[in-house]
Protein backbone atom coordinates (compact mmCIF):
# COMPACT_ATOMS: atom_id res chain seq x y z
CA UNK A 1 0.00 0.00 0.00
CA UNK A 2 2.67 2.48 1.11
CA UNK A 3 6.34 1.82 0.70
CA UNK A 4 9.00 4.28 1.82
CA UNK A 5 12.46 3.56 0.52
CA UNK A 6 15.38 5.31 2.12
CA UNK A 7 13.60 8.68 2.36
CA UNK A 8 15.83 11.65 3.19
CA UNK A 9 14.60 15.18 3.79
CA UNK A 10 17.18 17.91 4.32
CA UNK A 11 16.16 21.42 5.34
CA UNK A 12 18.88 23.92 4.60
CA UNK A 13 18.71 27.25 6.32
CA UNK A 14 21.17 29.97 7.24
CA UNK A 15 22.16 28.15 10.40
CA UNK A 16 23.08 25.03 8.44
CA UNK A 17 21.49 21.80 7.30
CA UNK A 18 18.95 19.75 9.22
CA UNK A 19 18.47 16.14 8.21
CA UNK A 20 14.86 16.05 9.42
CA UNK A 21 14.23 12.62 7.89
CA UNK A 22 17.35 10.56 7.47
CA UNK A 23 16.98 7.35 5.50
CA UNK A 24 13.59 6.06 6.59
CA UNK A 25 12.41 2.84 4.98
CA UNK A 26 9.16 1.15 5.90
CA UNK A 27 6.13 -0.54 4.45
CA UNK A 28 2.52 -0.20 5.45
CA UNK A 29 0.07 -2.88 4.34
CA UNK A 30 -3.58 -2.31 3.52
CA UNK A 31 -5.65 -2.08 6.70
CA UNK A 32 -2.63 -1.74 8.93
CA UNK A 33 -2.50 0.84 11.72
CA UNK A 34 0.99 2.18 12.30
CA UNK A 35 1.77 4.49 15.19
CA UNK A 36 4.87 6.68 14.94
CA UNK A 37 6.33 7.95 18.18
CA UNK A 38 9.48 9.75 19.11
CA UNK A 39 10.81 12.82 20.86
CA UNK A 40 10.12 16.33 19.60
CA UNK A 41 12.10 17.23 16.50
CA UNK A 42 12.69 13.62 15.52
CA UNK A 43 11.15 14.15 12.09
CA UNK A 44 7.77 12.46 12.58
CA UNK A 45 5.74 15.31 11.11
CA UNK A 46 8.17 15.83 8.28
CA UNK A 47 7.99 12.15 7.32
CA UNK A 48 4.20 12.23 7.37
CA UNK A 49 4.15 15.38 5.25
CA UNK A 50 6.43 13.73 2.72
CA UNK A 51 3.90 10.91 2.29
CA UNK A 52 1.24 13.26 0.93
CA UNK A 53 3.62 15.55 -0.87
CA UNK A 54 3.26 18.60 1.40
CA UNK A 55 7.02 18.33 1.70
CA UNK A 56 9.22 17.27 -1.21
CA UNK A 57 11.91 14.89 -0.05
CA UNK A 58 15.55 15.17 -1.01
CA UNK A 59 16.33 11.52 -1.70
CA UNK A 60 14.62 8.15 -1.85
CA UNK A 61 11.23 6.98 -3.01
CA UNK A 62 7.73 6.77 -1.59
CA UNK A 63 5.31 4.48 -3.42
CA UNK A 64 1.60 4.79 -2.83
CA UNK A 65 -0.25 1.93 -4.45
CA UNK A 66 2.76 1.51 -6.68
CA UNK A 67 2.94 5.16 -7.79
CA UNK A 68 6.27 6.83 -7.06
CA UNK A 69 6.01 10.29 -5.48
CA UNK A 70 9.61 11.04 -6.46
CA UNK A 71 8.66 10.62 -10.12
CA UNK A 72 8.21 14.08 -11.68
CA UNK A 73 5.40 12.78 -13.88
CA UNK A 74 3.25 11.81 -10.90
CA UNK A 75 0.19 14.01 -10.50
CA UNK A 76 0.54 15.00 -6.86
CA UNK A 77 -3.05 16.24 -6.59
CA UNK A 78 -4.33 12.80 -7.56
CA UNK A 79 -2.19 11.18 -4.86
CA UNK A 80 -3.30 13.65 -2.22
CA UNK A 81 -6.94 12.91 -2.89
CA UNK A 82 -6.17 9.30 -1.95
CA UNK A 83 -4.22 10.24 1.16
CA UNK A 84 -6.27 11.94 3.88
CA UNK A 85 -4.46 14.11 6.40
CA UNK A 86 -5.53 15.33 9.81
CA UNK A 87 -3.51 18.14 11.38
CA UNK A 88 -2.74 19.06 14.96
CA UNK A 89 -4.33 22.48 14.44
CA UNK A 90 -7.47 21.11 12.67
CA UNK A 91 -7.10 23.66 9.84
CA UNK A 92 -10.80 23.82 9.07
CA UNK A 93 -11.82 26.47 6.57
CA UNK A 94 -13.19 29.20 8.85
CA UNK A 95 -15.19 30.99 6.16
CA UNK A 96 -17.17 27.90 5.26
CA UNK A 97 -19.78 26.03 7.26
CA UNK A 98 -19.07 22.54 8.54
CA UNK A 99 -21.06 21.07 5.67
CA UNK A 100 -19.22 23.19 3.09
CA UNK A 101 -15.91 22.13 4.65
CA UNK A 102 -16.89 18.55 3.89
CA UNK A 103 -18.33 19.08 0.43
CA UNK A 104 -15.92 21.55 -1.20
CA UNK A 105 -13.17 19.13 -2.17
CA UNK A 106 -15.69 16.42 -3.03
CA UNK A 107 -17.19 18.70 -5.64
CA UNK A 108 -13.92 20.23 -6.84
CA UNK A 109 -11.65 17.18 -6.84
CA UNK A 110 -13.96 14.16 -7.01
CA UNK A 111 -16.39 16.08 -9.25
CA UNK A 112 -19.37 14.88 -7.26
CA UNK A 113 -22.70 16.62 -7.59
CA UNK A 114 -23.80 18.90 -4.76
CA UNK A 115 -26.48 16.43 -3.74
CA UNK A 116 -24.21 13.40 -3.57
CA UNK A 117 -21.57 15.39 -1.69
CA UNK A 118 -24.15 16.66 0.81
CA UNK A 119 -25.42 13.15 1.50
CA UNK A 120 -21.91 11.86 1.98
CA UNK A 121 -21.09 14.77 4.30
CA UNK A 122 -24.20 14.24 6.42
CA UNK A 123 -23.45 10.54 6.75
CA UNK A 124 -19.88 11.28 7.86
CA UNK A 125 -20.97 13.91 10.36
CA UNK A 126 -23.29 11.31 11.85
CA UNK A 127 -20.43 8.88 11.98
CA UNK A 128 -18.20 11.28 13.92
CA UNK A 129 -21.12 12.13 16.18
CA UNK A 130 -22.02 15.73 15.31
CA UNK A 131 -24.78 15.64 12.67
CA UNK A 132 -26.47 18.67 14.26
CA UNK A 133 -23.51 20.99 13.54
CA UNK A 134 -23.70 20.87 9.74
CA UNK A 135 -24.78 24.48 9.36
CA UNK A 136 -22.42 25.98 11.93
CA UNK A 137 -19.19 27.82 11.25
CA UNK A 138 -16.07 26.11 12.68
CA UNK A 139 -15.40 28.95 15.15
CA UNK A 140 -18.58 27.96 17.01
CA UNK A 141 -17.33 24.41 17.65
CA UNK A 142 -15.22 23.06 20.49
CA UNK A 143 -11.73 21.79 19.68
CA UNK A 144 -12.82 18.17 19.85
CA UNK A 145 -15.73 18.84 17.53
CA UNK A 146 -13.48 20.71 15.13
CA UNK A 147 -11.03 17.85 14.97
CA UNK A 148 -13.85 15.39 14.33
CA UNK A 149 -15.05 17.60 11.49
CA UNK A 150 -11.48 17.62 10.15
CA UNK A 151 -11.43 13.82 10.21
CA UNK A 152 -14.79 13.71 8.45
CA UNK A 153 -13.50 16.18 5.87
CA UNK A 154 -10.57 13.92 5.05
CA UNK A 155 -12.80 10.84 4.98
CA UNK A 156 -15.19 12.51 2.56
CA UNK A 157 -12.62 12.02 -0.19
CA UNK A 158 -12.73 8.23 0.34
CA UNK A 159 -8.98 8.09 0.95
CA UNK A 160 -7.06 4.83 0.80
CA UNK A 161 -4.96 5.85 3.77
CA UNK A 162 -5.31 8.37 6.58
CA UNK A 163 -2.41 10.26 8.11
CA UNK A 164 -2.78 11.82 11.56
CA UNK A 165 -0.22 14.30 12.88
CA UNK A 166 -0.72 14.57 16.64
CA UNK A 167 -4.48 14.96 16.24
CA UNK A 168 -5.12 15.32 19.96
CA UNK A 169 -2.17 17.46 21.04
CA UNK A 170 -4.00 20.78 20.70
CA UNK A 171 -7.06 19.58 22.58
CA UNK A 172 -8.17 20.07 26.15
CA UNK A 173 -7.79 16.76 28.01
CA UNK A 174 -11.52 16.16 28.29
CA UNK A 175 -11.89 16.25 24.51
CA UNK A 176 -9.10 13.84 23.66
CA UNK A 177 -11.29 10.81 24.22
CA UNK A 178 -13.98 11.74 21.71
CA UNK A 179 -11.41 12.15 18.93
CA UNK A 180 -9.55 8.95 19.81
CA UNK A 181 -12.86 7.08 19.79
CA UNK A 182 -13.50 8.16 16.22
CA UNK A 183 -9.99 7.04 15.24
CA UNK A 184 -10.40 3.69 16.98
CA UNK A 185 -13.63 3.10 15.13
CA UNK A 186 -11.87 3.89 11.85
CA UNK A 187 -9.13 1.42 12.70
CA UNK A 188 -11.69 -1.29 13.46
CA UNK A 189 -13.34 -0.66 10.11
CA UNK A 190 -10.07 -1.55 8.42
CA UNK A 191 -8.78 1.90 7.40
CA UNK A 192 -5.07 2.06 6.69
CA UNK A 193 -3.68 4.60 9.14
CA UNK A 194 -0.37 6.20 10.04
CA UNK A 195 -0.69 8.06 13.31
CA UNK A 196 1.86 10.32 14.95
CA UNK A 197 0.80 10.62 18.56
CA UNK A 198 1.87 10.84 22.14
CA UNK A 199 -1.19 8.85 23.26
CA UNK A 200 0.47 5.63 24.33
CA UNK A 201 -2.86 4.12 25.36
CA UNK A 202 -4.11 4.53 21.82
CA UNK A 203 -0.92 3.00 20.43
CA UNK A 204 -1.26 -0.01 22.72
CA UNK A 205 -4.90 -0.56 21.91
CA UNK A 206 -5.11 -0.20 18.15
CA UNK A 207 -1.62 -0.17 16.65
CA UNK A 208 -0.50 -3.16 14.61
CA UNK A 209 2.98 -1.79 14.65
CA UNK A 210 4.86 0.96 16.47
CA UNK A 211 7.70 2.86 14.83
CA UNK A 212 10.05 4.75 17.11
CA UNK A 213 11.95 7.59 15.45
CA UNK A 214 14.80 9.70 16.71
CA UNK A 215 16.93 12.26 14.89
CA UNK A 216 15.27 11.46 11.59
CA UNK A 217 15.96 7.73 11.76
CA UNK A 218 13.79 4.74 12.54
CA UNK A 219 15.35 3.43 15.71
CA UNK A 220 13.03 0.58 16.61
CA UNK A 221 10.01 -1.14 15.08
CA UNK A 222 7.76 -3.67 16.69
CA UNK A 223 4.34 -4.76 17.86
CA UNK A 224 2.94 -2.74 20.76
CA UNK A 225 3.54 -5.60 23.23
CA UNK A 226 7.10 -5.91 22.17
CA UNK A 227 7.67 -2.19 22.12
CA UNK A 228 6.07 -1.27 25.41
CA UNK A 229 7.24 -4.28 27.42
CA UNK A 230 10.58 -5.18 25.96
CA UNK A 231 12.22 -2.42 23.92
CA UNK A 232 15.71 -3.23 22.69
CA UNK A 233 17.24 0.18 22.00
CA UNK A 234 18.52 2.46 24.73
CA UNK A 235 16.92 5.57 23.24
CA UNK A 236 13.54 3.88 23.05
CA UNK A 237 13.83 2.77 26.66
CA UNK A 238 14.72 6.31 27.70
CA UNK A 239 11.84 7.81 25.76
CA UNK A 240 9.31 5.37 27.19
CA UNK A 241 10.51 6.07 30.69
CA UNK A 242 9.79 9.76 30.12
CA UNK A 243 6.32 9.41 28.62
CA UNK A 244 4.85 6.50 30.56
CA UNK B 1 -17.56 49.25 39.61
CA UNK B 2 -16.57 52.39 37.85
CA UNK B 3 -19.37 54.75 36.92
CA UNK B 4 -19.69 55.36 33.20
CA UNK B 5 -17.70 58.40 32.30
CA UNK B 6 -19.68 61.38 31.18
CA UNK B 7 -19.14 62.04 27.48
CA UNK B 8 -21.12 65.21 26.95
CA UNK B 9 -18.42 67.64 28.17
CA UNK B 10 -16.08 66.21 25.57
CA UNK B 11 -18.67 66.40 22.85
CA UNK B 12 -19.30 70.00 23.80
CA UNK B 13 -15.60 70.71 23.67
CA UNK B 14 -15.43 69.18 20.20
CA UNK B 15 -18.25 71.43 18.96
CA UNK B 16 -16.63 74.47 20.56
CA UNK B 17 -13.28 73.75 18.92
CA UNK B 18 -14.87 73.22 15.51
CA UNK B 19 -16.89 76.41 15.85
CA UNK B 20 -13.72 78.23 16.95
CA UNK B 21 -11.88 77.08 13.84
CA UNK B 22 -14.79 78.13 11.65
CA UNK B 23 -15.03 81.53 13.32
CA UNK B 24 -11.27 82.05 13.05
CA UNK B 25 -11.35 81.26 9.35
CA UNK B 26 -14.32 83.53 8.89
CA UNK B 27 -12.55 86.35 10.69
CA UNK B 28 -9.39 85.95 8.64
CA UNK B 29 -11.31 85.88 5.38
CA UNK B 30 -13.36 88.95 6.22
CA UNK B 31 -10.13 90.89 6.83
CA UNK B 32 -9.02 90.42 3.26
CA UNK B 33 -11.01 92.06 0.55
CA UNK B 34 -12.90 89.16 -0.92
CA UNK B 35 -16.37 89.43 -2.29
CA UNK B 36 -18.28 86.18 -1.86
CA UNK B 37 -20.42 85.28 -4.82
CA UNK B 38 -22.14 82.07 -3.81
CA UNK B 39 -25.07 82.88 -6.08
CA UNK B 40 -22.83 82.24 -9.07
CA UNK B 41 -22.19 78.62 -8.14
CA UNK B 42 -25.55 76.82 -8.59
CA UNK B 43 -25.67 77.49 -12.33
CA UNK B 44 -22.58 75.30 -12.71
CA UNK B 45 -24.49 72.35 -11.34
CA UNK B 46 -27.53 72.81 -13.56
CA UNK B 47 -28.72 75.58 -15.78
CA UNK B 48 -31.61 76.44 -17.99
CA UNK B 49 -30.27 76.41 -21.54
CA UNK B 50 -31.92 78.50 -24.23
CA UNK B 51 -31.68 77.12 -27.74
CA UNK B 52 -32.65 79.39 -30.59
CA UNK B 53 -35.25 77.90 -32.97
CA UNK B 54 -34.74 79.15 -36.51
CA UNK B 55 -36.69 78.62 -39.69
CA UNK B 56 -34.93 76.90 -42.61
CA UNK B 57 -36.59 78.86 -45.42
CA UNK B 58 -38.18 82.17 -46.33
CA UNK B 59 -41.86 82.19 -45.43
CA UNK B 60 -44.85 83.59 -43.64
CA UNK B 61 -46.18 82.87 -40.19
CA UNK B 62 -49.65 81.46 -40.72
CA UNK B 63 -50.59 80.45 -37.21
CA UNK B 64 -49.45 81.08 -33.65
CA UNK B 65 -51.10 78.78 -31.13
CA UNK B 66 -50.32 79.94 -27.63
CA UNK B 67 -50.30 77.28 -24.98
CA UNK B 68 -49.67 77.64 -21.29
CA UNK B 69 -45.96 76.99 -21.47
CA UNK B 70 -45.16 76.40 -25.10
CA UNK B 71 -46.30 78.10 -28.24
CA UNK B 72 -46.63 76.43 -31.63
CA UNK B 73 -45.67 78.55 -34.61
CA UNK B 74 -46.61 77.38 -38.10
CA UNK B 75 -44.65 78.78 -41.02
CA UNK B 76 -45.45 78.27 -44.70
CA UNK B 77 -42.82 78.85 -47.38
CA UNK B 78 -43.34 80.27 -50.85
CA UNK B 79 -43.28 76.76 -52.26
CA UNK B 80 -46.13 75.82 -49.84
CA UNK B 81 -43.87 73.90 -47.49
CA UNK B 82 -45.20 73.95 -43.90
CA UNK B 83 -43.21 73.72 -40.73
CA UNK B 84 -44.38 73.84 -37.14
CA UNK B 85 -41.90 75.04 -34.55
CA UNK B 86 -42.43 74.83 -30.81
CA UNK B 87 -40.89 77.48 -28.56
CA UNK B 88 -41.28 78.54 -24.93
CA UNK B 89 -44.12 81.05 -24.74
CA UNK B 90 -42.30 83.98 -23.12
CA UNK B 91 -39.51 83.88 -25.72
CA UNK B 92 -41.79 84.17 -28.75
CA UNK B 93 -40.36 86.69 -31.22
CA UNK B 94 -42.85 86.58 -34.10
CA UNK B 95 -46.53 87.28 -34.61
CA UNK B 96 -49.12 85.95 -37.02
CA UNK B 97 -48.82 87.24 -40.59
CA UNK B 98 -45.20 88.24 -40.27
CA UNK B 99 -42.81 87.57 -43.16
CA UNK B 100 -39.59 85.81 -42.23
CA UNK B 101 -36.31 84.99 -43.94
CA UNK B 102 -34.34 81.78 -43.71
CA UNK B 103 -32.39 81.72 -40.48
CA UNK B 104 -34.64 84.10 -38.59
CA UNK B 105 -35.22 83.21 -34.95
CA UNK B 106 -38.78 82.32 -34.06
CA UNK B 107 -38.09 81.97 -30.37
CA UNK B 108 -36.22 79.82 -27.87
CA UNK B 109 -36.74 76.51 -26.14
CA UNK B 110 -35.61 76.23 -22.55
CA UNK B 111 -34.24 72.96 -21.16
CA UNK B 112 -32.38 72.05 -17.99
CA UNK B 113 -28.81 70.95 -18.65
CA UNK B 114 -26.08 69.57 -16.39
CA UNK B 115 -23.42 72.15 -15.67
CA UNK B 116 -19.66 71.63 -15.80
CA UNK B 117 -19.47 70.65 -12.13
CA UNK B 118 -21.81 67.73 -12.67
CA UNK B 119 -20.14 66.73 -15.94
CA UNK B 120 -16.76 66.94 -14.23
CA UNK B 121 -18.03 64.83 -11.35
CA UNK B 122 -19.31 62.27 -13.83
CA UNK B 123 -15.92 62.15 -15.54
CA UNK B 124 -14.18 61.72 -12.19
CA UNK B 125 -16.57 58.91 -11.26
CA UNK B 126 -16.26 56.83 -14.40
CA UNK B 127 -12.53 57.47 -14.62
CA UNK B 128 -12.09 56.23 -11.05
CA UNK B 129 -14.47 53.31 -11.53
CA UNK B 130 -12.74 51.98 -14.63
CA UNK B 131 -9.29 52.54 -13.11
CA UNK B 132 -10.42 50.73 -9.94
CA UNK B 133 -11.55 47.67 -11.86
CA UNK B 134 -8.26 47.46 -13.74
CA UNK B 135 -6.29 48.22 -10.58
CA UNK B 136 -8.08 45.41 -8.76
CA UNK B 137 -7.38 42.87 -11.51
CA UNK B 138 -3.79 44.02 -11.88
CA UNK B 139 -3.25 44.16 -8.11
CA UNK B 140 -4.74 40.72 -7.59
CA UNK B 141 -2.53 39.13 -10.22
CA UNK B 142 0.57 41.00 -9.10
CA UNK B 143 -0.13 40.31 -5.43
CA UNK B 144 -0.42 36.59 -6.09
CA UNK B 145 2.67 36.70 -8.30
CA UNK B 146 4.53 38.28 -5.38
CA UNK B 147 3.92 35.19 -3.23
CA UNK B 148 4.32 32.63 -6.02
CA UNK B 149 7.08 30.04 -6.07
CA UNK B 150 8.14 31.08 -9.58
CA UNK B 151 11.16 33.39 -9.42
CA UNK B 152 10.42 35.09 -12.76
CA UNK B 153 6.86 35.98 -11.76
CA UNK B 154 8.00 37.15 -8.35
CA UNK B 155 10.75 39.28 -9.91
CA UNK B 156 8.44 40.88 -12.47
CA UNK B 157 5.89 41.71 -9.79
CA UNK B 158 8.54 43.18 -7.55
CA UNK B 159 10.03 45.40 -10.26
CA UNK B 160 6.58 46.69 -11.16
CA UNK B 161 5.60 47.44 -7.58
CA UNK B 162 8.89 49.10 -6.73
CA UNK B 163 8.96 51.27 -9.86
CA UNK B 164 5.43 52.52 -9.33
CA UNK B 165 5.74 53.08 -5.61
CA UNK B 166 9.05 54.86 -6.01
CA UNK B 167 7.87 57.53 -8.43
CA UNK B 168 5.26 60.29 -8.09
CA UNK B 169 1.88 59.75 -9.72
CA UNK B 170 2.08 63.12 -11.43
CA UNK B 171 5.28 62.08 -13.20
CA UNK B 172 3.72 58.74 -14.14
CA UNK B 173 0.77 60.55 -15.69
CA UNK B 174 3.13 62.74 -17.71
CA UNK B 175 5.09 59.70 -18.88
CA UNK B 176 1.88 57.86 -19.76
CA UNK B 177 0.59 60.80 -21.75
CA UNK B 178 3.63 62.41 -23.37
CA UNK B 179 5.75 59.30 -23.82
CA UNK B 180 3.57 56.18 -24.04
CA UNK B 181 0.64 58.13 -25.40
CA UNK B 182 2.73 59.47 -28.26
CA UNK B 183 4.59 56.25 -28.99
CA UNK B 184 1.51 54.03 -29.03
CA UNK B 185 -0.90 56.72 -30.18
CA UNK B 186 -3.24 56.51 -27.19
CA UNK B 187 -6.03 58.93 -26.35
CA UNK B 188 -5.72 61.03 -23.23
CA UNK B 189 -8.50 59.11 -21.50
CA UNK B 190 -6.70 55.82 -22.06
CA UNK B 191 -3.50 57.36 -20.73
CA UNK B 192 -5.30 58.76 -17.69
CA UNK B 193 -7.07 55.51 -16.84
CA UNK B 194 -3.93 53.54 -17.55
CA UNK B 195 -1.72 55.66 -15.31
CA UNK B 196 -4.24 55.57 -12.45
CA UNK B 197 -4.78 51.82 -12.78
CA UNK B 198 -1.05 51.08 -12.87
CA UNK B 199 -0.48 53.32 -9.89
CA UNK B 200 -3.28 51.95 -7.71
CA UNK B 201 -2.55 48.39 -8.92
CA UNK B 202 0.88 48.46 -7.30
CA UNK B 203 -0.60 49.42 -3.95
CA UNK B 204 -3.43 46.91 -4.29
CA UNK B 205 -0.79 44.26 -5.02
CA UNK B 206 0.94 44.99 -1.73
CA UNK B 207 -2.37 44.85 0.12
CA UNK B 208 -3.26 41.55 -1.55
CA UNK B 209 0.17 40.12 -0.78
CA UNK B 210 -0.11 41.06 2.88
CA UNK B 211 -3.63 39.61 2.97
CA UNK B 212 -2.61 36.31 1.42
CA UNK B 213 0.40 36.03 3.72
CA UNK B 214 -1.78 36.70 6.76
CA UNK B 215 -3.74 33.50 6.14
CA UNK B 216 -2.18 30.70 8.22
CA UNK B 217 -0.10 28.20 6.24
CA UNK B 218 -2.29 25.41 7.54
CA UNK B 219 -5.15 26.57 5.31
CA UNK B 220 -3.08 26.05 2.18
CA UNK B 221 -1.83 22.70 3.46
CA UNK B 222 -5.27 21.46 4.45
CA UNK B 223 -6.68 22.39 1.07
CA UNK B 224 -3.80 20.88 -0.88
CA UNK B 225 -3.93 17.72 1.24
CA UNK B 226 -7.49 17.22 -0.01
CA UNK B 227 -6.19 17.18 -3.57
CA UNK B 228 -7.27 20.69 -4.52
CA UNK B 229 -4.99 22.41 -7.02
CA UNK B 230 -3.03 25.55 -6.20
CA UNK B 231 -5.48 27.58 -8.27
CA UNK B 232 -8.58 26.12 -6.59
CA UNK B 233 -6.99 26.68 -3.19
CA UNK B 234 -6.32 30.33 -4.00
CA UNK B 235 -9.81 30.88 -5.33
CA UNK B 236 -11.87 28.96 -2.78
CA UNK B 237 -9.80 29.08 0.40
CA UNK B 238 -7.12 31.76 0.52
CA UNK B 239 -8.57 34.72 -1.38
CA UNK B 240 -12.04 34.68 0.24
CA UNK B 241 -10.43 34.76 3.68
CA UNK B 242 -7.82 37.31 2.62
CA UNK B 243 -10.48 39.49 1.03
CA UNK B 244 -12.30 39.88 4.31
CA UNK B 245 -9.10 41.02 5.98
CA UNK B 246 -8.00 43.41 3.26
CA UNK B 247 -11.35 45.05 2.68
CA UNK B 248 -10.56 48.07 4.92
CA UNK B 249 -7.13 48.87 3.39
CA UNK B 250 -8.45 48.07 -0.07
CA UNK B 251 -11.34 50.49 0.25
CA UNK B 252 -8.91 53.09 1.56
CA UNK B 253 -6.90 52.57 -1.61
CA UNK B 254 -9.91 53.08 -3.85
CA UNK B 255 -10.90 56.20 -1.94
CA UNK B 256 -7.37 57.44 -2.53
CA UNK B 257 -7.77 56.62 -6.19
CA UNK B 258 -10.80 58.88 -6.46
CA UNK B 259 -8.81 61.71 -4.92
CA UNK B 260 -5.68 60.96 -6.97
CA UNK B 261 -7.76 61.03 -10.14
CA UNK B 262 -7.77 64.83 -9.78
CA UNK B 263 -4.20 64.75 -11.09
CA UNK B 264 -5.33 63.68 -14.56
CA UNK B 265 -6.56 67.25 -15.01
CA UNK B 266 -2.96 68.07 -15.95
CA UNK B 267 -3.36 66.18 -19.22
CA UNK B 268 -6.50 68.12 -20.00
CA UNK B 269 -9.09 65.56 -19.00
CA UNK B 270 -12.08 67.58 -17.83
CA UNK B 271 -12.68 65.93 -14.49
CA UNK B 272 -14.13 67.61 -11.43
CA UNK B 273 -10.90 69.46 -10.64
CA UNK B 274 -10.38 70.72 -14.18
CA UNK B 275 -14.03 71.82 -14.34
CA UNK B 276 -13.46 73.78 -11.16
CA UNK B 277 -10.42 75.50 -12.67
CA UNK B 278 -12.34 76.35 -15.82
CA UNK B 279 -15.26 77.80 -13.88
CA UNK B 280 -12.91 80.00 -11.89
CA UNK B 281 -11.47 81.53 -15.05
CA UNK B 282 -14.93 82.76 -15.97
CA UNK B 283 -16.36 83.65 -12.55
CA UNK B 284 -13.36 84.55 -10.36
CA UNK B 285 -15.30 82.87 -7.52
CA UNK B 286 -12.11 81.08 -6.51
CA UNK B 287 -12.93 80.37 -2.89
CA UNK B 288 -16.47 79.23 -3.49
CA UNK B 289 -15.64 76.90 -6.36
CA UNK B 290 -12.76 75.14 -4.61
CA UNK B 291 -14.85 74.71 -1.48
CA UNK B 292 -17.68 73.24 -3.53
CA UNK B 293 -15.30 70.96 -5.43
CA UNK B 294 -13.80 69.72 -2.16
CA UNK B 295 -17.28 69.10 -0.75
CA UNK B 296 -18.18 67.05 -3.83
CA UNK B 297 -15.09 64.84 -3.46
CA UNK B 298 -15.88 64.45 0.21
CA UNK B 299 -19.44 63.42 -0.56
CA UNK B 300 -18.33 60.72 -3.00
CA UNK B 301 -15.68 59.29 -0.69
CA UNK B 302 -18.03 59.25 2.31
CA UNK B 303 -20.67 57.36 0.39
CA UNK B 304 -18.03 54.82 -0.58
CA UNK B 305 -16.84 54.49 3.04
CA UNK B 306 -20.37 53.80 4.20
CA UNK B 307 -20.81 51.18 1.50
CA UNK B 308 -17.64 49.39 2.60
CA UNK B 309 -18.69 49.57 6.24
CA UNK B 310 -21.94 47.86 5.31
CA UNK B 311 -20.09 45.15 3.36
CA UNK B 312 -17.73 44.48 6.26
CA UNK B 313 -20.68 43.87 8.54
CA UNK B 314 -22.19 41.47 6.02
CA UNK B 315 -18.94 39.51 5.73
CA UNK B 316 -18.49 39.18 9.48
CA UNK B 317 -21.03 36.36 9.81
CA UNK B 318 -18.49 33.51 10.03
CA UNK B 319 -16.50 35.07 12.89
N1 LIG C 1 10.18 24.12 7.32
C1 LIG C 1 11.29 23.78 8.01
N2 LIG C 1 12.44 24.45 7.81
C2 LIG C 1 13.56 24.13 8.47
N3 LIG C 1 13.63 23.14 9.38
C3 LIG C 1 12.51 22.44 9.65
C4 LIG C 1 11.28 22.73 8.98
N4 LIG C 1 10.33 21.88 9.44
C5 LIG C 1 10.93 21.10 10.35
N5 LIG C 1 12.25 21.41 10.48
C6 LIG C 1 13.20 20.76 11.35
O1 LIG C 1 13.15 19.39 11.08
C7 LIG C 1 13.26 18.64 12.28
C8 LIG C 1 12.11 17.68 12.40
O2 LIG C 1 10.92 18.40 12.61
P1 LIG C 1 9.49 17.71 12.74
O3 LIG C 1 8.49 18.78 12.83
O4 LIG C 1 9.32 16.71 11.69
O5 LIG C 1 9.61 16.98 14.14
P2 LIG C 1 8.48 16.23 14.95
O6 LIG C 1 9.02 14.88 15.22
O7 LIG C 1 7.20 16.32 14.28
O8 LIG C 1 8.44 17.03 16.30
P3 LIG C 1 7.20 17.40 17.21
O9 LIG C 1 6.93 16.23 18.07
O10 LIG C 1 7.70 18.57 18.01
O11 LIG C 1 6.08 17.77 16.32
C9 LIG C 1 13.35 19.64 13.41
O12 LIG C 1 14.70 19.77 13.78
C10 LIG C 1 12.84 20.91 12.81
O13 LIG C 1 13.52 22.02 13.36
MG1 LIG D 1 5.33 17.31 14.64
Amino acid sequence: MIKADNVVKVFSSRSGEVRAVDGVSTEVARGEVVVVIGPSGSGKSTFLRCINGLETFTEGHIFIDGVDLADKKTNINKIRAEVGMVFQQFNLFPHKTVLENLTLAQCRVRKRSKKVADEKAQALLKKVGIPEKAGEYPSRLSGGQQQRVAIARALAMDPKVMLFDEPTSALDPEMVGEVLDVMKQLAREGMTMIVVTHEMGFAREVADRVIFMDEGKVVEVGTPEHFFTNPQEERAKLFLKQVL
Amino acid sequence: MKAREKTWPWRLLLVVILLGIAAGTWGAVSKIDYKWRWYRVPQYFMYLAEDAQKIPFDGKVTAVVKGNKNTKVTVVSESAETKTIQVTSDTLKVSEGEDLFAGDTVGFTKTWRLGPLMLGLWTTLWLSAISSVFALILGLLTGIARVSKNITLRGLAMVYVECIRGTPLLVQIFIAYFFLGTVFNLSRNVCGVGALALFAGAYVAEIVRAGVQSIPKGQMEASRSLGMTAFQTMKDIILPQAFKKILPPLSGQFISLIKDSSLVSVIAITDLTKSGREIITSTFATFEVWIVVAAMYLLVTSVLSQLVFYMERRLAVSD
